[in-house]
């Protein structure tokens, strides 16, 4: 048998940097030009995902219209409040949701580890020199830029359609926290995903559980309704980490959450950050040890 | 390069996810080149390499080159390396044409050739081969048979190989272990299994004239016969008298005896109820 050659050395701390760097970043460039494969498809289902939005700032448009009627203020009332919400609040209200979810959303990422558990395929993961979380996180980065490269110019359309809704120009110290809360809003949204798909180390089929997490987080994220209507009933909403998917990012925007309140909020976020990372640790690490390696 | 034989459900691919850290014992332990492998250290997963006939590490919509670059970054090959290496693999697998085409387009011959490649990039010291020609077609797996003898032949690594296919291990192995039921039964030459375990031999005549005689079922099996031969299969232990009788009895122009072919002696070994029975015991 013959000894190791001199590739596979133990490389100094620096080396392995520098390694690691190059890794994360072919990671990020294959998965973008795998992504660009069926680009037209990708654009399409890009676009088909601006209408939800539309859709609601109509929906909410004759919810106001409604109540406008009813308590007697004349039809159109722009100050006329639901929650201290006015018409223009809700649709910037949706427009950052929007926005935050471009970030937080991570379509198929559970369905995609639990199927790989149970297909066989999470081997690859095993058997190379590679962190599994690591390289379905950068995958994930690619996706993601990828996106917003071809959302970027649709998004800013319907922003500059619906200006007449949005808030005055936050100030530098929101803009930054709105910046920093997306980002955490990405890798908590990665997270959480990623967590349900390990899950499938123990029960191979998870999809009941992806819907049940679907829709309390529909419900809870703030992406249905702003959270300020339903924290009367459910107190302990704001204690999770779904409001910073959606809600959250929105709020600080908006100017709903006081400035002096935004570095402990983002201390909370990197919080939930640290506690989801070491739950996927601990699921993949114990997850890993009951793995059968099915499938030949 | 060493056969690693048994049964369906011996525990074959079992063993080879052990070894390859895939899965985790229950009890017991074992170590490769030092290294316990389900502790999956970095240092063990850069030094073998398993391929499987499920082919799973390529890029399904990319070419294979791009999924060649990635390794390179993920096993830490030098460029210089994995140009060598590349040109190396390329050209002995003779795919040099196809690495730029996506993975979907290619055969599954091709596809398992660019899976081996995937797979020796960075120099494993050990390879394990799970089943690496099933499903393949006669030609590719005759190129993939070429490949892997003189790519071990030049390198050294040590390859161990599972298949049901035996022209795989005829051709491609000097030692087989085979298991069943728990225990190692053979570990050894390859050419010493039919030795130790085939009941028959396998006896071939040619009549000088007149045909093949109508009574000759009663030196044995009888398994082709075209005038004016005939091969015959006749217990181990009766080959010699059967042998003088015959040549007393008929006119023959020419006899060989051989041993059976060892993909007969496998599925007999395994078709036992109770075990194999060893014949050199």
């Amino acid at each position: 048998m013959r000894v190791s050659n001199g590739s596979t050395d133990l490389p100094s701390f620096r080396d392995s940097l520098f390694w690691q760097v190059r890794l994360k970043w072919l990671i990020l460039r294959t998965a973008m030009e795998e992504r660009l494969v069926y680009r037209g498809d990708f654009a399409f289902a890009t676009l088909v995902r601006f209408l939800p939005i539309v859709t609601q700032i109509f929906l909410w448009g004759a919810i106001f219209r409604g109540v406008t009627s009813k308590d007697g203020s004349p039809a159109g009332d722009t100050t006329t409040e639901l929650q201290h919400y006015r018409y223009a609040d809700m649709v910037a209200y949706f427009l950052l949701v929007m926005v935050a979810r471009a970030f937080s959303s991570m379509p198929g990422l559970a369905t995609g580890i639990a199927e790989s558990i149970r297909n066989g395929s999470v081997r690859k993961y095993l058997l190379q020199p590679v962190d599994m979380l690591d390289y379905l996180f950068w995958h994930r980065v690619a996706h993601k830029l990828i996106y917003y490269a071809v959302a970027t110019g649709p998004f800013a359309l319907v922003f500059w359609l619906c200006r007449s809704y949005l808030p005055a120009w936050p100030s530098g110290i929101v803009m930054t926290a709105f910046m920093i809360s997306l980002v955490f809003g990405f890798v908590i949204g990665f997270l959480i995903e990623s967590l349900i798909g390990l899950i499938a180390f123990w029960f191979l089929e998870v999809s009941s559980l992806i819907f049940i997490y679907m829709m309390l987080n529909y419900f809870l994220s703030g992406h249905m309704i702003p959270l300020e209507w339903i924290d009367g009933w459910i107190p302990w909403i704001h204690y999770l980490p779904l409001k910073y998917l959606a809600y959250f990012p929105a709020a600080v925007l908006l100017g709903r959450i006081p400035e002096s309140d935004l570095p402990d909020e983002l201390l909370i976020q990197a919080t939930w950050i640290a506690v989801l990372l070491v739950a996927n640790r601990v699921a993949f690490h114990y997850g890993v040890r009951r793995y059968g390696a099915f499938g030949g | 390069m060493i056969a690693f034989l048994g049964p369906n459900g011996a525990g074959k691919t079992t063993t080879l996810k052990l070894l390859s850290g895939l899965i985790v014992p229950t009890s017991g332990t074992a170590t490769v080149m030092g290294h316990v492998p389900w502790k999956r250290e970095n240092a063990y997963r850069r030094r073998f390499s398993l391929v499987t006939g499920q082919k799973e590490q390529l890029w399904w919509d990319l070419p294979a080159q791009e999924s060649f670059r990635l390794h390179k970054e993920i096993y830490r090959v030098s460029e210089a390396d994995y140009r060598q290496r590349m040109d190396e693999l390329t050209s002995l697998m003779d795919v040099r044409d196809l690495i730029a085409q996506p993975v979907r387009e290619l055969s599954l011959g091709e596809r398992m050739r660019m899976e081996l490649i995937a797979a020796l990039l960075h120099r494993p010291d050990v390879l394990f081969l799970d089943e690496p020609t099933i499903g393949l077609d006669i030609i590719s797996q005759r190129r993939v048979q070429k490949f892997l003898r003189s790519y071990q032949a030049e390198q050294r690594i040590t390859v161990i190989l599972t298949s049901h296919y035996m022209k795989d291990i005829e051709a491609l192995c000097d030692r087989a272990v085979v298991i069943n039921r728990g225990s190692v039964i053979h570990d050894g030459p390859v050419s010493e299994i039919g030795d130790r375990f085939s009941q028959h031999k396998i006896v071939e005549l040619q009549f000088a004239a007149g045909g093949v005689p109508s009574d000759i079922e009663q030196f044995g099996d009888v398994l082709e016969a075209g005038s004016p031969m005939v091969r015959l299969q006749i217990p181990k232990k009766d080959v010699s008298e059967s042998l003088s009788r015959m040549l007393a009895r008929y006119t023959i122009d020419d006899v060989s005896v051989s041993e059976r072919p060892l993909e007969d002696v496998i599925a007999e070994l395994f078709s036992f109820e109770n075990g194999p029975r060893d014949e050199s015991e």
